[in-house]
């Protein structure tokens, strides 16, 4: 049974520092561990992850197929979406999709009065955002916020699509599917660095 | 903030503006606590068949109420209440929960008043048929239910908990808004902090040699996500299941949260479900957006895990008025780092010309709040209040003017200048800059 094996291993090392230094706090136990083995954990099958394994790597890795065009997802969009990101993606109350990455925009004077209302708007999607991927994967996931994971791929894929168009970033007559949204070029991917040391 | 009543005449001045050495506080403390004991017993002269004087306060001449199942603050401090963010959408897309940190003494926040931000709204989980899974570069796929992850080996923790946009409006607004430290401070809280180590999960999986970050995930209805280095996973970060003792609020991601101290709050992913080992970062909404920073220079800085040694003054603090326009005062704040033990706090009254060190209040932790305090004789003229923290790896706090130069005007993550708070001559507390 596995739950005697962790047990009596939790006993046996909990025991042999006890012997070795009486003094040891529990939590000194614990650190000094690297020992610890565990087997709680059950198999996890394919076919049980296969619902939840949603995730969408830059590089394609879990792109499901399907196709979209910017004009089907300007249609989705106007009855989805437009509600929270105005008519053309750049207004509240939900994150801004298109346009420059601050609040000082030279084609929106009153930029500024609007991020008053509504902050999450001085970022957009598009002047961000290192990886088209990753519009697909959010909006998959995420979107409609009243009704998350309710779109399926290809009305996905036509968003994605849209989003692209509004950055133009896509022309209006190009269908979006799972190997074209891999040559986008996103304008964030170059101003990209990372502080974390291990990755560059 | 109420004047305490201890003399301050035999207090030396260690810096100018009135800030005084703590020790010498301490001390004439003390002498006057004994001094009044004393007094109190010459006092009780009467004899004769009275009673007791029924002037006395009615909670002294009738039978308390009963107790409750889960105890709640007295209705006398129900005005001590987090708020939600100015300016936060009106829906539950974008909630943001400030706590009263002005109100907070120690070093850990209640977990009712607790910070919170939720960027799809709280989920309603049922424990019993929640899982975690892990899976991808590893030996074995593994699912873990309540049940086994609540027989691991659990580790605890006082940690500092920190929105990596907390403070954000002085980072970017041009002149100093006139905001109560709740308003400006209140996306950081501070709480113990129990679960299982990840550790413990990764070598039971297996890590593959190629594994180098896992996407961790919440079974939010937004399925909140983030990549996260295997190296911190395996360093200190757990699996938190309780908090301050009791399970975790479904607000902190009840059943289970990711806990990685001192990194910013977004990477502590709540309600969390699912870990995918990888060998690169998936490069998630919030790390292609909204949790990147903008530098100087327009290059988007990704990956800025760490919350950087930070301060500040909460007693007084913005909006305050000190009841008295002069006399002693202590001041009192919290200093905290996510690279390790905070070393000092200094403190100036006269807007940094002159500095001197408070007293940190133990127990001084690593990626936790520490309480510092010192004692203030306040003259009654207008005054400049700031502190200073350096931390044990020696990071200290700048300038705002030195963290604005690194950043684009707009770019409002991981502001952590030093604060300063304008007391004019009325004893009114503001937020300003200098």
């Amino acid at each position: 049974m596995s739950s005697h094996r962790l047990y009596r291993c939790f006993v046996k090392n909990t025991l042999s520092s006890l012997l070795l230094v009486v003094a040891l706090s529990q939590a000194a136990t614990y650190a000094d561990a690297a020992d610890f083995s565990t087997d709680l954990g059950e198999t996890l099958s394919a076919s049980e992850l296969s619902d939840y394994e949603i995730t969408i790597f830059p590089n394609g890795k879990n792109l499901p197929e399907g196709k979209g065009s910017v004009i089907q997802g300007e249609k989705l969009y106007k009855g989805r979406c437009m509600m929270c990101h105005g008519e053309e993606g750049d207004e509240g109350p939900a994150a801004r999709l298109k346009g420059s990455d601050g609040w000082i925009s030279f084609s929106d004077p009153l930029r500024i009065l609007r991020i008053n209302k509504y902050p999450v708007l001085l970022i957009s999607v598009g002047s961000l955002w290192p990886y088209a991927t990753s519009i697909f994967d959010y909006t998959r996931r995420a979107m409609p916020h009243y009704a998350p994971k309710s779109l399926n791929d290809d009305e996905v894929y036509a968003l994605t699509a849209y989003i692209l168009y509004l950055n133009d970033l896509l022309e209006k007559d190009v269908v979006l599917d799972e190997k074209r949204i891999l040559n986008i070029q996103m304008p964030g991917k170059n101003r990209s660095i990372s502080a974390w040391p291990e990755f560059k | 903030m109420k004047p305490t009543n201890v003399s301050s005449k035999d207090l030396v001045a260690v810096a100018k503006g009135g800030v005084l050495d703590r020790r010498s506080f301490i001390l004439s403390g003390l002498a006057f606590s004994s001094s009044l004991a004393v007094s109190n017993v010459a006092a009780s002269d009467s004899v004769g068949a009275s009673k007791i004087n029924q002037s006395i306060p009615t909670w002294m001449k009738t039978p308390g109420g009963s107790d409750t199942e889960y105890g709640a603050p007295s209705k006398y401090e129900n005005h001590i209440k987090r708020n939600v963010a100015e300016h936060t959408p009106e829906t539950s897309i974008f909630s943001i929960w400030h706590t009263p940190i002005e109100n907070q003494r120690g070093i850990i926040t209640p977990n009712g008043l607790h910070f919170s931000v939720n960027h799809n709204g709280i989920p309603d989980i049922d424990p019993q048929k929640h899982k975690l899974m892990i899976h991808g570069l590893v030996d074995k796929p593994l699912t873990f239910d309540m049940e086994s992850l609540l027989r691991y080996p659990m580790v605890s923790a006082i940690n500092f908990l920190e929105c990596a946009g907390n403070t954000a409006p002085n980072a970017v607004s041009v002149t100093p808004l006139d905001q109560t430290c709740q308003g400006l401070f209140g996306q950081v809280s501070g709480a113990e902090w129990s679960g299982v180590p990840l550790k413990y999960i990764l070598q039971e999986a297996g890590l593959k040699p190629t594994a180098k970050w896992v996407i961790v995930e919440g079974a939010d209805g937004g399925s909140h996500s983030r990549s996260i280095p295997v190296s911190k996973l395996l360093d200190d970060a757990i699996i938190a299941l309780y908090q301050n003792g009791e399970r975790l609020r479904p607000s902190q991601g009840y059943p289970m949260r990711l806990f990685v101290p001192g990194w910013e709050g977004n990477a502590n992913v709540k309600w969390l479900h699912r870990l995918e080992v990888t060998d690169k970062p998936a490069f998630t909404k919030d790390e292609s957006g909204l949790y990147s920073d903008i530098l100087d220079d327009g290059k988007i800085q990704r990956f800025s895990f760490h919350m950087d040694v930070k301060s500040v003054i909460t007693h007084p603090s913005g909006k305050q008025v000190l009841p008295e326009k002069k006399g002693f005062y202590e001041i009192s704040g919290l200093a905290w780092s996510g690279y390790g033990k905070i070393k000092q706090v200094e403190v100036s009254a006269d807007g940094g010309r002159t500095w001197a060190l408070a007293q940190l209040e133990q127990p001084v932790l690593s990626k936790s709040l520490t309480r510092f305090h010192i004692p203030w004789q306040w003259k009654g003229d207008s005054a400049m209040l700031l502190s200073r923290a350096t931390d044990e790896l020696g990071r200290v706090q700048p300038t705002r003017g030195q963290w604005r130069e690194k950043y684009a005007s707009y770019s409002f993550n991981h502001y952590n200048a030093i604060q300063a708070w304008y007391i004019s001559s009325d004893g009114v507390v503001e937020n300003s800059y200098v």
